[in-house]
């Protein structure tokens, strides 16, 4: 025992009981809550399973919805729609996401570079809903029809700010000597941002990207008046069918974002409000997709940098 | 300069523009400035869009719009609108909902930060952030079929019987209560969850950044763990405890799909908590798909405009807060 552990023994000795009384309340207590706090997890996570588990199968993958009464169907629709969305928002998001990194972590204490932290932060902040009138605004409203190229817009924004961070985050990790050694050989600094320091980086940053893009998946509130919905959404269809009529990739490829589309998150939503208990079943099946894929991804995201911030940091 | 350089030969002309171009670093940092500026641009370009999206309706409506009123009517077919009813749901479930995760995220802050032995903390911390990660809308489905008729239906009911009769208080407990448990108290409560871990990463990460000497004074002068908590840790991180505070109230009050499944979606007039209400963000999402006359819609974005104002000036006074008590302990922070 130190001196100081040792006056501090003796303080507690003298201490009455009222004030250790209250300690130990007050201490217990702050376990208590973080008790609490956890009886929703438990029970969200465990209730979703339960109820999903029981109506989730494989037509459920591999359909596109059917007629009410009849067995069978299944949400394919929405899964590729997710699928469509979410890609064209990661590929709007993240090279402007990655070139405002760099710029953030070389620049940490320049007027534009706490300028554009500070916009980070409080762009993350703007509610996603907000976000889908403004998709709708400058997507939805001049081409003159919801389509899930819109949507993708709405998403990239919504995930701009986390990839920001998110890279900002790694390539700061990334050892200052890499960054010295590679402008001494005389390396350009975009070469040495481009071909030393973000490989260097990159497992952290695709990390980073893959927290994005679970956290876009399973969002509704800026899909629901920019990608609407659609339930005959199918892409092998298209597909067929742009090969069939000898059409050009862009042209399918255009069929296949400029046009209502569905997502999980969606289908969700419409079918909770519905009152057949077929469409509630599926509803909790989808609940379950959902969750399960942004669960993983978030604890193998997290288990993954936690790793690696030890290794660097030492 | 221009006319100089005609008389140079063509091989100090290259060596001068590569010098200019620093090896490409210049256009290098151009793009980084360009997009460093067009990303803050993007804020300004939301206002914007909306203000302009909005115009027949801000001219032809005023403030007549926003200001508190017993009786606003929200009337698509006569295209008469006034948000009052969706800005005070939204204030009052948001409000509620701070009260209560406050202390809760508080206690769970606490327990990380100062209590909690090493080895808890990292799992804790996650489990904490996995309610963050939970999507919106499961939720709210679950908020529906469980939430609703197996919490929030019976303590409202008991809320009615017990609250609903003090005189005055008893406005916001007056019943009865729906049999669903669609109320505003659900939408709170809910909220109430989806916000603590916003909180609570805040808050931990505020209590971390304290010097560790501030607590061995405490401690060596004779306070007990809580009197150093209480009186020395949480009045310095007061400020950043506040920057917590109004990020969580800025989420709930643009928390949308969660709470539109659960608040029961309907304009009355009673100011009761117990009964079916409707947000600002659940109006829009209810609603703007639908909007066929073009000052639906446009009221709909003014709607979307003041949610957008609201927590974009809650946002900026919060992150200075935090900002603030991060930047005046960097070297001390703990790790």
């Amino acid at each position: 025992m130190t001196r100081f552990q040792q006056l501090i023994a003796k303080n507690q000795a003298a201490l009455s009981t009222h004030r250790k009384t209250v300690n130990v309340v007050m201490l217990s207590l702050t376990g208590l809550l973080t008790l609490l706090a956890l009886i929703p997890l438990f029970w969200i996570i465990g209730y979703v399973v339960y109820r999903g588990g029981k109506s989730i199968n494989l037509d459920f993958f591999f359909h596109l919805p059917r007629p009410l009464g009849m067995a069978g169907g299944g949400v394919l629709h929405a899964i590729e729609g997710t699928l469509v969305v979410t890609l064209l928002a990661a590929v709007f998001a993240i090279p402007p996401g990655v070139l405002a990194a760099f710029y953030a972590v070389r620049n940490p204490n320049t007027p534009l570079g706490v300028a554009l932290r500070f916009s980070t932060d409080v762009l993350s902040g703007v509610p996603s809903i907000v976000i889908g009138l403004f998709a709708y605004a400058i997507m939805v409203k001049p081409m003159g029809h919801y389509s899930g190229l819109a949507g993708g817009v709405a998403l990239a924004i919504l995930m701009l700010p986390t990839i920001i961070r998110t890279t900002e985050e790694m390539l700061k990790l990334v050892p200052h000597a890499l960054y010295e050694g590679s402008l001494a050989l005389g390396a350009p600094e975009w070469k040495t941002s481009l071909s030393v320091i973000f490989p260097a980086a990159l497992n952290g940053v695709i990390t980073g990207f893959l927290l994005a893009i679970a956290r876009a998946a399973g969002e509704t509130a800026p899909l629901l008046f920019t990608t609407l919905g659609n339930e005959r959404y199918d892409i092998m269809g298209i597909i067929r069918n742009g090969i069939l009529q000898h059409q050009s990739f862009f042209q399918i490829f255009g069929r296949l974002v400029n046009q209502p589309v569905d997502s999980l998150p969606l289908t969700l939503w419409k079918y909770a409000q519905q009152p057949y208990p077929e469409r509630i079943d599926q509803a909790w099946a989808v609940a379950l997709v959902l969750m399960i894929l942004v669960l993983l991804i978030n604890i193998f995201a997290r288990l993954w940098i936690e790793t690696r911030k030890r290794r660097l940091q030492g | 300069m221009h006319t100089h350089a005609k008389t140079l030969s063509e091989a100090q002309l290259l060596k001068r523009l590569r010098r200019c171009f620093q090896h490409g670093d210049r256009p290098w940092q151009g793009i980084l400035i360009t997009i460093s500026i067009l990303i803050m641009v993007l804020i300004l370009a939301i206002g914007w869009m909306l203000w302009r999206e909005s115009a027949d309706a801000r001219s032809l409506f005023g403030l007549k719009f926003l200001l508190p009123t017993s009786d606003a009517s929200w009337d698509p077919v006569n295209d008469h609108f006034q948000a009052w009813p969706f800005i005070f749901g939204t204030l009052l479930t948001s409000l509620v909902a701070i009260l209560l995760a406050l202390p809760i995220s508080l206690g769970i802050a606490i327990f990380l930060a100062e209590l909690c032995p090493e080895w808890l903390r990292l799992p804790l911390n996650w489990l904490v952030e996995l309610l963050a990660a939970i999507p919106s809308v499961v939720y709210g489905l679950w908020g529906i079929f469980v939430f609703l008729p197996l919490v929030v239906a019976p303590v409202g009911q008991a809320l009615a019987n017990t609250l609903g009769h003090i005189p005055g208080l008893g406005l916001l407990f007056t019943g009865p209560m729906p049999q669903s448990g669609s109320s505003r108290l659900g939408a709170a409560l809910i909220l109430t969850i989806m916000i603590i871990p916003t909180i609570t990463a805040v808050t931990r990460d505020v209590l971390l950044a304290i010097p560790n000497h501030q607590r061995e004074a405490s401690l060596a002068i004779g306070a007990t763990q809580w009197e150093t908590i209480w009186q020395v840790v949480l009045p310095y991180s007061l400020s950043g405890i506040l920057g917590a505070v109004i990020l969580g109230l800025g989420r709930a009050l643009g928390e949308t799909m969660a709470v539109t499944m659960v608040i029961g979606n309907s304009i009355e007039g009673t100011p009761s908590l117990l009964r079916p209400g409707y947000t600002m963000a659940s109006v829009i999402a209810n609603e703007f798909a639908e909007a066929v006359t073009k000052l639906h819609t446009q009221a709909l974005i003014e709607v979307g405009l003041v949610l957008f104002f609201i927590t974009l000036l809650l946002n900026m006074i919060a992150q200075l807060l935090v900002w603030r008590v991060a930047r005046r302990t960097p070297q001390e922070a703990r790790a």
